[in-house]
């Protein structure tokens, strides 16, 4: 199906999300849709999937103007959407959930569901099984039902939004081969990144957003990186060299560390970080690193060893008294666990902040908040709430949160889903952390960004740990053998 | 923007006003009684002298009392359901006390201080064991809540028969009366006293400021947005979740003892007079926003007194004025609902 949008439009508030977007996707092409955080993205994809209404311009599919004013109307046309998280019904079966939406009568026919359920899965060489239960599948997994529940729903037009977060690389090699295969079908994908190679492998054409705006569109591949870049940021980016901090000394000494949780046990671990040195956690996710990284926080209680923080013994101790000694977590889930929504900027640095007194000074709050924003080039005002700030602001304005000086942080998945220019940002500030003396624990699913910012280096895999590896002589291929659970004396 | 969205706002309550009329007058005219001529004579029974607008005043203490404590709940994140136990607890501690002082040789002035102190701390007991309930029993402080709500009625039907009965006969008309001397002062010819009139006016401009601009204020809003990460940023969750049912115990109770102190001067089976659940509609009806409270309470204490006289002149029930409370509550909710609609359309 041939997709066309005409001079688009999308206000929020003075928030100009998009702003005149007109793009042309020829039938059975793969579209991919470039930009950072915040460029608008998502708008677009939501508009066009009929989650919300465009201010103003038009769509038209096959050459005929529709307006589409719900995700139920869009699917009737042919678009259906796959989300970052998909939107399935866990406790129930893979089957009940491939029927979900079908229009039928109050008696479903589920012989006939399954046959055709089969036969699609078939086309695909998916292995999943229609009688079991959707908690037990991957997000990959999870992913193949979605498409086949989309086509079996008549999608001509499949959106994917950031698809490959959260996925394993051999999930997403599936994924890709999967997607490779609907243009035959003059199927029309469009698949929204901040990932380049993603993009890159996937895509036969790229349109790049920057702050609402279309800037730029490559046709021919392959596509040169470099201008796809400056196209997203408007300048050149790089990673630039590793740094490594000067060493301030012990600050974290575990001995004989045992950790529990509900799946799996951490045994006897003996390790110790110095002041200014970065360590990275690596592992699929639930191999322990999780709960290794709350241990050093106070945040899980080790069942066996001790925690010491420069010299001082704190096992056993609450978070509250690890953060009393110069310790901070910062959590992957920021609007969960991290920040507060409903509660402004302001208001979480004056929450933050020691109190001084029992009435809280607004204006000093919101002057404090302002050279916050600033000095953290955070993309909003101190009144705003921190959920209406996009993923990379919320990080940004976690770190703003944490206290001065610290001797050790933690943090979980310092940049999922942050775009490249917000990830050097973050990392510049906590570098700039290392060289005053602080350690940094962290977890990421991201291998370059382990490698990158790291110098020494865990794996973790079912529970075990691996000796401490140097990240300036591991590669990532070292790295990913280990984590899928290669090369461990057994 | 901002500006449009308040005007937007106010139209919408006033909405919601409406409907709420016009839904009450519909079950007026269903149960065959003239609409006009009932809120005619809410509005009279309200207003037409002074001294009814007093007696309005009486019911409005305790309504503003909870009202003020259930903003501290709700600030917090809590369902504070338990509040009329809270009142009826703070009505069974001062009755203790005076009973206890009554023929002591301490000032009466004293003895009423002392029990009014009392009563804040049944109050703050009572919120204290849901407190305790949901922090360390994980048991949810609406089922608590209401669970110490029955044994609160239960403890007093058992104190007005049991060892506080009125000598040869114990009956539901409560407790033997207080002398004279142990009645909170009020004004002359009057049933309302300044004292309580002081207390309850100091309750919500101190939960005003509590919320508003005090550090203490802004993290229970931290923990009711969002436990876990106000305990991340250093907020001691639990402990405040606890003092923030103290103090909405703490107002309860005092409610019950100004019930005992300056309206019944004696203890009563329903001391409580529904105040808790009408102050749970305040607190919703104002968004949990301290500085509507006072007003709309003194409405609902208007309807309250106000429907008093239906069942004499029009031989409707007094209820009438539950309807209507209950109404504007449901419609005001009703219209935020729809007022978020359409924002997040446009």
């Amino acid at each position: 199906m041939k997709v066309e949008l005409r001079g688009i439009h999308k206000y929020f508030g003075n928030n100009h999300a998009n702003n005149d977007i007109t793009l042309t996707i020829p039938s059975g092409t793969i579209q991919g849709i470039l930009g950072e955080n915040g460029a608008g993205k998502s708008t677009l994809m939501k508009i066009l999937s009929g989650f919300i209404h465009a201010d103003q311009g038009e769509i038209l599919l096959d050459g005929k103007p529709v307006s589409i004013s719900s995700p139920a109307e869009a699917i009737r046309f042919g678009i259906g959407m796959l989300h970052q998280d998909p939107l399935d019904f866990p406790p129930m079966r893979i089957l009940d959930n491939f029927m979900l939406g079908l229009p039928g009568g109050l008696f479903p026919n589920r012989k006939e569901a399954a046959q055709d359920f089969n036969l699609l899965k078939k086309e695909f060489g998916f292995a999943l099984d229609p009688e079991s239960y959707v908690d037990s599948l991957t997000v990959g997994e999870r992913q193949q039902l979605e498409i086949l529940r989309l086509l079996f729903l008549g999608a001509r037009v499949f959106i994917l939004d950031e698809p490959t977060t959260g996925i394993s690389a051999a999930q997403k090699a599936k994924l890709f081969d999967t997607l490779k295969k609907l243009p035959e079908q003059a199927i029309t994908i469009i698949f929204v990144s901040h990932k380049l190679e993603d993009v890159e492998v996937l895509c036969d054409q790229v349109a790049v957003l920057r702050q609402g705006k279309l800037v730029g569109e490559v046709k021919e591949k392959p596509f040169d990186t470099k201008k796809l870049v400056e196209m997203m940021f408007g300048k050149e980016i790089t990673l630039g060299a590793r740094q490594v901090a000067e060493r301030h000394g012990c600050v974290l000494e575990l001995n004989n560390l045992s950790i529990e949780d509900a799946r799996l046990r951490l045994n006897d671990v003996n390790f110790e970080v110095e002041g200014g040195e970065v360590i990275g956690l690596a592992g699929l996710e639930g191999s322990g690193q999780g709960a290794f990284l709350r241990a050093c926080g106070g945040i899980v209680r080790p069942v066996g060893g001790s925690v010491r923080l420069r010299g001082r013994d704190l096992t056993g101790k609450s978070y509250h008294i690890y953060k009393r000694n110069g310790v901070e977590f910062l959590p992957a889930a920021r609007l969960e666990e991290g920040l507060i929504p409903g509660l402004s900027l302001t208001e979480h640095f004056i929450l933050a902040e020691k109190s001084k007194g029992v009435f809280i000074n607004r204006e000093r709050g919101v002057r404090e908040a302002q050279s916050k924003i600033a000095s953290f080039n955070i993309k909003g005002t101190p009144a705003h709430t921190v959920e209406s700030l996009s993923g990379g602001n919320q990080q940004r304005a976690l770190l703003s949160l944490l206290r001065d000086p610290l001797s050790l942080v933690l943090v979980e998945h310092p940049t999922r889903g942050l775009d490249i220019e917000s990830v050097i940002y973050i990392w510049g500030k906590l570098k700039e952390r290392c060289r005053k003396g602080t350690a940094i624990v962290f977890i990421s699913s991201d291998l370059e960004e382990i490698l990158q910012y790291s110098d020494r280096v865990l794996v973790f895999f079912s529970g075990k740990i691996s000796q401490p590896l140097d990240a300036s002589t591991t590669s990532v291929e070292q790295l990913g053998e280990l984590i899928g659970g290669k090369g461990w004396a057994s | 923007m901002t500006k449009n969205s308040r005007w937007a706002n106010i139209g919408f309550q006033i909405a919601a006003l409406v409907l709420a009329l016009l839904f009450t007058t519909l079950i007026l005219l269903a149960a065959g009684a003239p609409p006009l001529e009932a809120y005619q004579n809410i509005l009279t029974g309200a207003f037409s002298s002074f001294k009814k607008f007093s007696d309005v005043l009486v019911s409005w203490v305790p309504l503003l009392l909870v009202s003020a404590g259930l903003l501290v709940t709700f600030a917090t994140g809590l369902w504070n359901i338990g509040v009329e136990g809270q009142i009826t607890l703070g009505a069974i501690a001062t009755t203790w006390v005076l009973r206890e002082l009554q023929d002591s040789s301490l000032p009466p002035s004293l003895i009423i201080f002392l029990s009014i102190l009392a009563g804040m701390m049944g109050g703050a007991l009572w919120a204290a064991l849901a407190g305790a309930l949901k922090t360390f029993g994980g048991v949810n402080e609406i089922f608590g809540g209401l669970g110490l709500n029955f044994v609160a009625t239960a403890l007093t039907i058992y104190f007005i028969f049991g060892p506080w009965k009125r000598p040869g006969v114990a009956s539901m008309s409560g407790t033997e009366p207080f002398d004279e001397a142990l009645h909170l002062y009020l004004f002359p010819g009057l049933r309302l006293s300044p004292w309580a009139l002081v207390i309850a006016i100091l309750a919500i401009v101190l939960v005003y400021f509590l919320l508003q601009g005090t550090y203490f204020g802004l993290r229970l809003k931290a923990v009711g947005k969002n436990f876990r990460a106000a305990y991340m940023l250093g907020v001691p969750t639990w402990q405040y979740m606890m003092l923030s049912f103290l103090i909405c115990g703490a107002l309860a109770g005092i409610a019950g003892a100004m019930q005992v102190t300056s309206v019944y001067y004696r203890l009563i089976p329903s001391i409580s007079s529904g105040y808790g659940y009408l102050g749970l509609m305040v607190a919703m009806l104002v968004n949990y926003q301290a500085i509507w409270a006072a007003p709309i309470a003194l409405f609902f204490a208007a309807l309250n007194i106000g429907s008093i006289q239906l069942p004499i002149v029009l031989k409707l029930d007094s209820s009438l004025s539950g309807v209507l409370q209950g109404m504007l509550v449901l419609f005001v909710l009703i219209m935020e609902g729809i007022r978020q609609r359409i924002s997040q359309r446009s």
